[in-house]
């Protein structure tokens, strides 16, 4: 019976576990590691290499080397892609800035407990969940110069009617004001969990000090919330740099007809689906790529400075 | 740092097989047999939004009833639809079988990329389906290199739609003229301020079509006999200043930059407009009382004339294709025989779709849905029709970017000598680069 049972230690599924026990990490790991490599890695190589070729009208048609031909004509285009970053930092940051603002004025108010409290946080949720195509095409319709409800109403007040969208001078505030309509709440919710986590005993210390409200606020919390602002800035502007929908749900292929919206995820698209211009496209893409890494690196840097 | 080297000759190898597997660039003959059984077989068919959509849907149950296949069918507007041509089709995808395209804009390019399956030996041995009675415009859009690579579906012209109430009011006569109709939709929208004399599309690319028949009226073109640049000549200039007048000057509203045909048909279809220029394929979204509420005063013109005559476009709008690397290629040309065949274009003609066949345009029929004003209208338009809408190039909508710069730059009130003299600069060497 018992030789039945003992187990031959050079059978394969005994060596297979042996050899499994010694790796499990890596084992364990591979699921992720080959979902990374697969819908991250080869696209990203791929588009890298694309941006060195000539590929264009079709990736099945025969292509050459071009070095770093598209990055040149990238980088010296003063009509299309200059323009395009212009507009992608400006939009980022405006929409950054006032999404702080309004997120830690939404925050603070829903920081300390009152009645309906939850019915108010799901309020300010709402336009959180909504799908950008379809944020995009309902402000498109509110903002329509002549029938939309934006301009009724202000002709309630006197107040003329505005172009909106209709016109490159305020098409892009205008897109700048729905992106902080939408995404105002996910930095007001970051920054309330950075409040609620906070201790009471510093504030309380503060006010027994004398400081007013203003003080309180900007030389105890904000310190002590830093990190979790920092971390709202990250996320959402990162999120924010690479905003795509609202913009071609409301303007289209090219940005509006005078490439008033046209930011850089804007411009590589259409590079890439109305020229077929692969190779460029890819270069503008690495750039832009290349670009967030700057971005990010920036702030870790300021992170690590301040920190030290 | 060793091993560097070698993973680059192995990223290198790969890429190399890579592209070596991708480089397939010619139309094949596909192996079709011309009335094999497809009992059980599914077709892939990828359509537009498109009133012949909504047609042969409602037809497409007695096709599998016939064959005893099963038609799957994909709808997706034209930008959609465009945009998962370049993903699929550039992936060499067997999810397509039959597609519907846009010839002017794509046939082109699809057929040089070898997107398009080679389909002359199909329609010329096709016997009574009878390739030789598709008119000669249509069929030769469809054709690259001498061969066929798509059957037209759709033919459109230029017409002019206008408010016969409004007409009438103002005491006018449909304007025979394009100086006839800038001084009616002045006179109109004097009278009735909150109405826009002319409406149209306005976005740069969108606009392009429906402006060459502006274009072609005042004696310009395109692209002139020497492959240079036309849109620089004093023709096409004064086309662009009179469309951009036509829709600027005669309205109180703040005009959206970004209308295609929906748009501009919905400030007609709500009574805001007096006049707008586009296909007649989509005349139904004008006589349909859901969607138009001026369905009962709508009227139809022929193109009126400029000073080079009235030279609407007569073109194939959309057509049928094969996907060269089709699964199925007897369920899709079989497909393609029937959706193309006499009997289903005289349908589709009866209910108000105009196809590219000559023998159902003479079939009394076939015209019973469409208004007589209308009928009147394609005739003569017909005649007078030129075969191209929009630049024939490879790269049409780069080429559609280009010259409609100036469009919206005149519609905007803005300086449109100078956007034509830069317009047509980057045209010309666009087109250097396109033959290339």
């Amino acid at each position: 019976m018992s030789t039945h049972l003992r187990r031959d230690p050079n059978s394969r599924r005994e060596r297979f576990s042996r050899w499994a026990d010694h790796h499990r990490k890596w084992l364990l790991a591979a699921p992720s590691v080959i979902f990374v490599i697969a819908l991250l890695v080869i696209p990203l190589a791929w588009t890298i290499f694309l941006s060195f070729t000539d590929a264009k009208r079709s990736i099945r048609r025969p292509f050459s080397f071009l070095g770093v031909e598209n990055y040149a004509s990238a980088l010296t285009d003063t009509a299309r892609f200059w323009p395009s970053v212009g507009r992608t930092f400006v939009f980022t940051a405006g929409a950054l800035t006032f999404q702080l603002i309004l997120g830690m004025i939404v925050a603070l108010l829903l920081w300390k407990p009152f009645r309906g409290q939850g019915v108010v946080r799901t309020i300010v949720l709402l336009p959180l969940v909504a799908t950008p195509v379809a944020v995009g095409m309902m402000w498109r319709l509110l903002f329509e110069p002549n029938i939309g409800f934006v301009n009724e109403m202000l002709s309630w007040f006197g107040i003329p009617p505005q172009p909106w969208l209709a016109d490159p001078t305020t098409s892009l505030p205008t897109l700048i004001f729905v992106d902080i309509w939408q995404w105002t709440p996910m930095v007001a919710l970051i920054l309330l969990a950075g409040l609620t986590s906070l201790s009471e005993e510093p504030i309380e210390a503060a006010k027994v000090d004398g400081a007013n409200g203003w003080q309180r606020f900007w030389f105890v919390i904000v310190p002590l919330i830093r990190p979790v602002i920092i971390a709202a800035v990250l996320l959402r502007g990162i999120d924010a740099l690479k905003t795509f929908d609202i913009l071609y749900a409301t303007k289209g292929k090219g940005g509006g007809a005078f490439h008033d919206v046209e930011t850089l995820n804007i411009y590589a698209y259409g590079l890439s689906f109305d020229y077929n211009e692969y190779g460029l496209a890819s270069a503008v893409l690495v750039l832009f790529f290349l670009m967030i890494l700057g971005v990010i690196w920036l702030l870790q840097m300021q992170r690590k400075v301040r920190q030290s | 740092m060793k091993k560097k080297p070698s993973a680059i000759r192995v990223l290198a190898a790969a890429t190399t097989a890579a592209l070596a597997l991708g480089l397939v660039s010619c139309s094949s003959s596909p192996d079709v047999e011309d009335d094999g059984d497809i009992k059980g077989s599914t077709i892939r068919v990828t359509l537009a939004n498109h009133v012949w959509t909504e047609t042969i849907k409602d037809l497409i149950p007695e096709f599998e009833e016939q064959t005893g296949a099963k038609v799957e069918i994909t709808q997706l507007a034209e930008d959609q639809l465009s945009d998962q041509y370049n993903v699929k089709l550039n992936a060499g995808t067997d999810e397509i079988d039959v597609l519907m395209y846009r010839p002017l804009q794509e046939n082109k390019l699809f057929a040089s990329n070898g997107y398009l399956a080679d389909m002359t030996d199909l329609v010329n041995g096709a016997g009574d389906w009878d390739w030789s009675d598709f008119q000669e415009g249509p069929a030769s859009l469809t054709s690259w290199d001498d061969k066929v690579v798509g059957v037209p579906i759709i033919t459109e012209r230029t017409v002019l739609y206008y408010r016969k109430d409004l007409l009438e009011q103002a005491g006018l006569e449909v304007p025979a003229t394009l100086d006839d109709l800038e001084a009616a939709a002045a006179a109109i929208h004097e009278a009735n301020p909150d109405v826009a004399g002319y409406i149209g599309r306005t976005a740069k690319s969108a606009a392009v079509t429906q402006f060459s028949a502006f274009l072609f009226s005042y004696g310009g073109a395109w692209i002139n006999d020497d492959g240079t640049s036309a849109i620089g000549s004093d023709e096409a200039r004064a086309a662009y200043k009179f469309y951009g007048d036509l829709i600027r000057e005669h309205t109180n509203a703040t005009i959206n930059p970004e209308m295609s045909w929906p748009e501009a048909f919905a400030v007609f279809q709500q009574g805001q407009a007096a006049f707008l220029a586009d296909a007649d394929s989509l005349y139904k979204n004008m006589t349909d009382p859901s969607q138009s509420t001026v369905s009962d005063s709508v009227g139809f013109a022929p193109f009126p004339e400029g000073p080079a005559g009235s030279k609407p476009y007569n073109v194939a709008a959309w057509a049928l294709a094969m996907n060269d690397t089709t699964a199925n290629p007897t369920g899709a040309w079989q497909f393609i025989k029937w959706a193309t065949s006499k009997e289903t274009t005289l349908k589709m003609a009866q209910l108000g779709v105009s196809g590219a066949r000559t023998s159902v345009w003479d079939d009394p029929d076939a015209k019973s849905d469409y208004p007589e004003e209308l009928l009147e209208a394609i005739k003569i338009n017909g005649k007078n029709g030129v075969g191209q809408d929009r630049p024939l190039v490879i790269e049409v909508a780069k080429a559609r970017e280009i010259v409609g710069e100036p469009i919206v730059v005149s519609i905007a009130g803005g300086d449109v000598d100078a956007a034509v003299d830069k317009a047509n600069s980057v045209f010309d060497e666009f087109l250097i680069q396109d033959s290339e």
